[in-house]
């Protein structure tokens, strides 16, 4: 995956690699500028067993700031935010592979550097008795929620 | 043989003689008898299900998964242009200006529509809220939701936004929605069970080419419907997931 671009970004900002599960290492530049999500919308995508992005909705194309063409085929983890636990993340793994649901308070970074808050829920795809791919759908969180979440993951 | 067919008891009352006139449509063009049982309540209803009682249904998002996945439905096709989007709506004199506003205590009027209720609770979750610190009122109409609302016995009501919309222009403009849900991906459908499951095919075809002659069209027209748009298996297993990640 290619390193974020210095021009994509509006305005300040501080420089991470990041190393994926998968090995992969990617660049990613991050601002402090939040975008809260809207009232009354839902983020929605899915992916296929790997992870690799197969649909989006408008309201995750608006929110990540990508295109949709930039999304599709690609890894989700394009919206991994270094501020992010990675036990987060294994545990989102296990827990789908497991044909549980998993939710949990995640922040994810946008195309410009920023950032956006939600509560995700993900689930795997049960077709014919077989895990076929994974759903995720994010909604608003509240604030209270969210500065919790920030505490918690600071300390894993 | 007779099939039984029924429509989700969150249907708008002005639509009643729309799903008679549906119905008789419906027997011609498949050449099949078929009896509409609407239910006025969502507990007679479910009644129905669990004891197999249906063979047609135009059901809801939230019974489709149960239809769909434990007793063997098939879907067919749902409204053209139309999805399932839910509003929270409060008197246009209120001083509320947004969901994050509100505080615990809220009180709630609702009808038992189990779709608009999980879409308003999760709008109200930015506001920290949820069922265990908010009072709700059942109501059985949403007119009763909306007299709540204009009688101050409640802070903020639910809505199916086309019943929002069908609401009396003089009910309308004394009040204010707060927030508009924009899923687009929730709709209701029309679903065959097992016994029609093999006349599911020429159902299809025939509502889909509905709007191609003059009597379809009044039929459409008395649903408020533009048309049908094809459903497919996978449509409606991907709907009953994004219903799943909603659902506790
Ligand atoms: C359906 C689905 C949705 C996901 N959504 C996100 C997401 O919004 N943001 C994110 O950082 N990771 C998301 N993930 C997890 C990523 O696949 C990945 O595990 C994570 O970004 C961390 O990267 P890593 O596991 O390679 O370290 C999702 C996974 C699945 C299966």
């Amino acid at each position: 995956m290619k390193d974020m671009n210095p021009d994509d970004i509006s305005g300040e900002y501080r420089e991470h690699t990041l190393t994926y599960q998968d090995g992969t290492q990617r660049k990613v530049l991050v601002t402090e500028n939040e975008t809260p999500l809207p009232d009354g919308r839902l983020i929605v995508s899915r992916t296929d067993l790997n992870g690799i992005i197969t649909e989006v909705n408008q309201s995750f194309v608006e929110m990540s700031a990508y295109h949709k063409d930039e999304l599709i085929g690609m890894p989700h983890y394009i919206l991994r935010h270094p501020d992010m636990p990675a036990a987060a993340f294994k545990g989102l793994w296990e827990t789908v592979q497991k044909r549980e649901k998993w939710h949990g308070y995640v922040k994810n970074l946008r195309k410009d550097g920023g950032f956006y808050w939600v509560y995700a829920t993900v689930i795997a795809n049960i077709r014919n008795n077989e895990i076929v791919g994974f759903t995720s759908v994010r909604r608003k969180p509240s604030r209270i929620k969210v500065t919790e979440a920030e505490a918690l993951y600071q300390t894993l | 043989m007779t099939h039984n067919f029924s429509v989700s008891p969150d249907f708008n009352p002005s639509h009643i003689s729309g799903w008679y006139i549906f119905n008789t449509w419906l027997q011609r063009a498949i050449s099949e008898n078929i009896h509409l049982e609407l239910y006025n309540d969502f507990e007679s209803h479910r009644n129905a299900i669990a004891t197999d009682q249906l063979d047609l249904i135009y059901a809801n998002p939230y019974d489709a998964a149960l239809l769909v996945r434990d007793k063997g439905f098939v879907p067919v096709a749902c409204p053209e242009n139309r999805s399932d989007e839910a509003i929270i709506a409060v008197n246009k004199e209120s001083p509320l200006v947004n969901i994050e506003a509100l505080s615990e205590g809220t009180r709630i009027s609702s009808t038992d529509d189990p779709d608009v209720r999980m879409m308003c609770m999760i709008m109200l979750e930015p506001a920290g809220l949820d069922k265990n610190n908010t009072a709700l009122n059942q109501r059985d109409t949403y007119v009763l939701v909306a007299k709540d609302l204009l009688k101050n016995d409640a802070d903020i009501g639910f809505f199916l936004e086309e019943t929002y919309n069908d609401l009396s222009e003089i009910i309308r403009g004394q009040l204010r929605p707060l927030v508009q849900s924009e899923i687009h991906v929730i709709h209701h459908l029309l679903l065959a069970g097992p016994k029609l499951a093999s006349k599911r095919d020429e159902i299809q075809q025939s509502l889909l080419s509905m709007s191609d002659d003059e009597k379809g069209k009044g039929v459409l027209k008395s649903l408020n419907f533009q048309g049908w748009s094809a459903v497919e298996q996978e449509d409606t297993e991907f709907m009953i997931d994004l219903m799943d990640t909603l659902t506790e």
